[in-house]
């Protein structure tokens, strides 16, 4: 934990926020509306004797009473994927609409992106892409598992992906779940801090940045585009907004979340960031008992 | 494009009017002609040919795909997709798998059956509980059937409905479950 010393001046509660990420996560599924109702998910769930309890925040999310998710009757038939209870968060903010062309930049192993396909009433484009072809075969099973055939997997480095393959020029929103140093992860995988460097978050927050801009380039003006890490670190959330706010057209918008959570910092190690980055939300572990994440929604603008 | 070609004896490039025919590019996706006759590429089926099969084998009503195209990568591996796409395409994948086309018997695949199997009518074997754990878990059974044997969509009912378990072979008196290895589950 000796890492997360450094976020102890900007986390409320620093204590309890300690003691939260050395609390192992439960399990937590979504709902998958492509293949069967919450109701009728309820009624699987309860015929196998699974306990669950749905969290206030989002109708699809349940947390099980089971330490094997994938071996439940609903989860054979693609009625549930188990998926962290935050990081259902930013396909939720992106709010994506039935028919719309999505982009997810980073999307193995695929959470996020059947999230946005069910979204969507499974009508539309779900464009999925992932620089890493290890996970593109982990992203194409749930994907075929959930039943989502509006998704397209694609295998490219996002920081300079190409539209020239389809016949539209423009998403109408985007989702960038950038690949991080997964701060935010430590309750599921205590691993998560071992190769920890303030060099890493560096290193990585090029690419952030990188993956972003091109996020931003590729959306109609008016578009939206949603940056999430699963990180507390402020060089690779709030400067890498500020970073796509100096380079290209868009602004940080407002979003509604019925989560408890911490506005993004306007300042960290004497940068100064735009006062709209207090618009993004900086989720931590002991607010609902949850991963950590790092949300802020942008606009694109002329 | 000419009249009266044969729809059905395709297979022969020479037999359709000394029309050549391409191969099959197994490197991209290519949408399926809408029917026979607009087919440039040996061997391979049309929409039409895909949805009338889905409607005569499991009474599936053709509307159901409306919102849908189907591809072909790598010889007969159909796909259905719902998003836009130019063809031909070279991606990694496109919606979902969902048949076989080049073998005697065409095979829907478990994930389109699990999908789609809902709209079925026919050829649908209903299983008890064990039954069901059974064919979740990959295992062969024997099993009463009086309908046609071959590919059939086994389901169980689950959360008040039936459910499309996956597909299942039915020959000699006996269930043989085809669900994919890293599909199978203890349930």
């Amino acid at each position: 934990m000796e890492p997360l010393e450094r976020y102890r001046p900007v986390v409320d509660d620093f204590e309890a926020f300690l003691a939260a990420c050395e609390r192992a996560l439960g399990t937590a599924v979504r709902v998958n509306t492509i293949k069967a109702s919450v109701d009728r998910t309820l009624a699987a769930l309860e015929e196998d004797g699974v306990g669950y309890e749905r969290v206030d925040w989002n109708p699809h999310v349940l947390r099980l009473d089971t330490d094997s998710p994938g071996s439940t009757r609903a989860s054979f038939h693609g009625f549930t994927h188990g998926q962290e209870e935050v990081s259902a968060v930013p396909p939720v903010v992106l709010d994506p609409q039935p028919g719309e062309r999505v982009w997810d930049c980073c999307a193995a192993p695929g959470g996020k992106a059947t999230q946005l396909a069910a979204l969507m009433d499974d009508r539309g484009t779900v464009v999925a892409n992932d620089s890493n072809l290890g996970r593109i075969s982990a992203l194409r099973f749930n994907a075929e598992r959930l039943g989502a055939t509006s998704v397209a997997v694609t295998n490219e480095d996002a920081r300079n992906y190409s539209l020239s393959r389809f016949d539209f020029d423009a998403f109408d929103r985007a989702l960038v779940d950038a690949p991080c140093s997964c701060e935010g992860t430590i309750r599921k995988n205590p691993d998560a801090l071992d190769d920890w460097s303030e060099g890493h978050i560096s290193s990585v927050s090029g690419i952030q940045k990188g993956i972003l801009r091109r996020a931003i380039q590729t959306t109609r003006e008016g578009g939206t585009v949603v940056y999430s890490t699963c990180t507390f670190a402020p060089e690779e959330n709030e400067a890498v907004v500020q970073h796509a706010l100096d380079e290209e057209d868009c602004r940080v918008v407002d979003f509604d979340l019925d989560l408890e959570y911490a506005p993004g910092l306007t300042e960290w190690n004497g940068d100064e960031y735009d006062e709209s980055l207090t618009r993004a939300a900086r989720i931590y572990p002991h607010h609902n008992d949850t991963g950590g994440f790092f949300v802020a929604k942008l606009e694109v603008t002329a | 494009m000419a009249d009266g070609e044969d729809a059905i004896g395709g297979a022969d490039a020479t037999g359709e009017e000394g029309r050549d025919l391409e191969q099959n590019d197994g490197q991209r996706f290519d949408r399926l002609p809408e029917t026979p006759s607009e087919r440039t590429v040996e061997g391979r089926v049309s929409r039409a040919e895909v949805v009338d099969y889905f409607a005569d084998r499991f009474g599936i009503p053709p509307e159901t795909f409306d919102g849908h195209t189907f591809w072909e990568k790598g010889a007969g591996k159909i796909w259905i997709y719902a998003g836009d796409a130019p063809t031909p395409l070279e991606i990694e994948a496109i919606g979902m798998t969902c048949l076989r086309t080049r073998q005697e018997h065409w095979k829907p695949t478990t994930d389109f059956v699990q999908r789609f199997g809902r709209h079925a009518t026919e050829c649908v074997i209903d299983l008890d509980r064990e039954a069901a754990a059974r064919f979740a878990a990959g295992k062969d059974q024997e099993l009463e059937w009086d309908g046609d044997w071959g590919y059939l969509i086994a389901s169980h009912v689950v959360g008040g409905g039936l459910e499309p378990l996956g597909v299942g072979l039915y020959l000699h008196g006996e269930l043989r479950s085809v669900v994919p290895k890293g599909r199978q589950r203890d349930l």
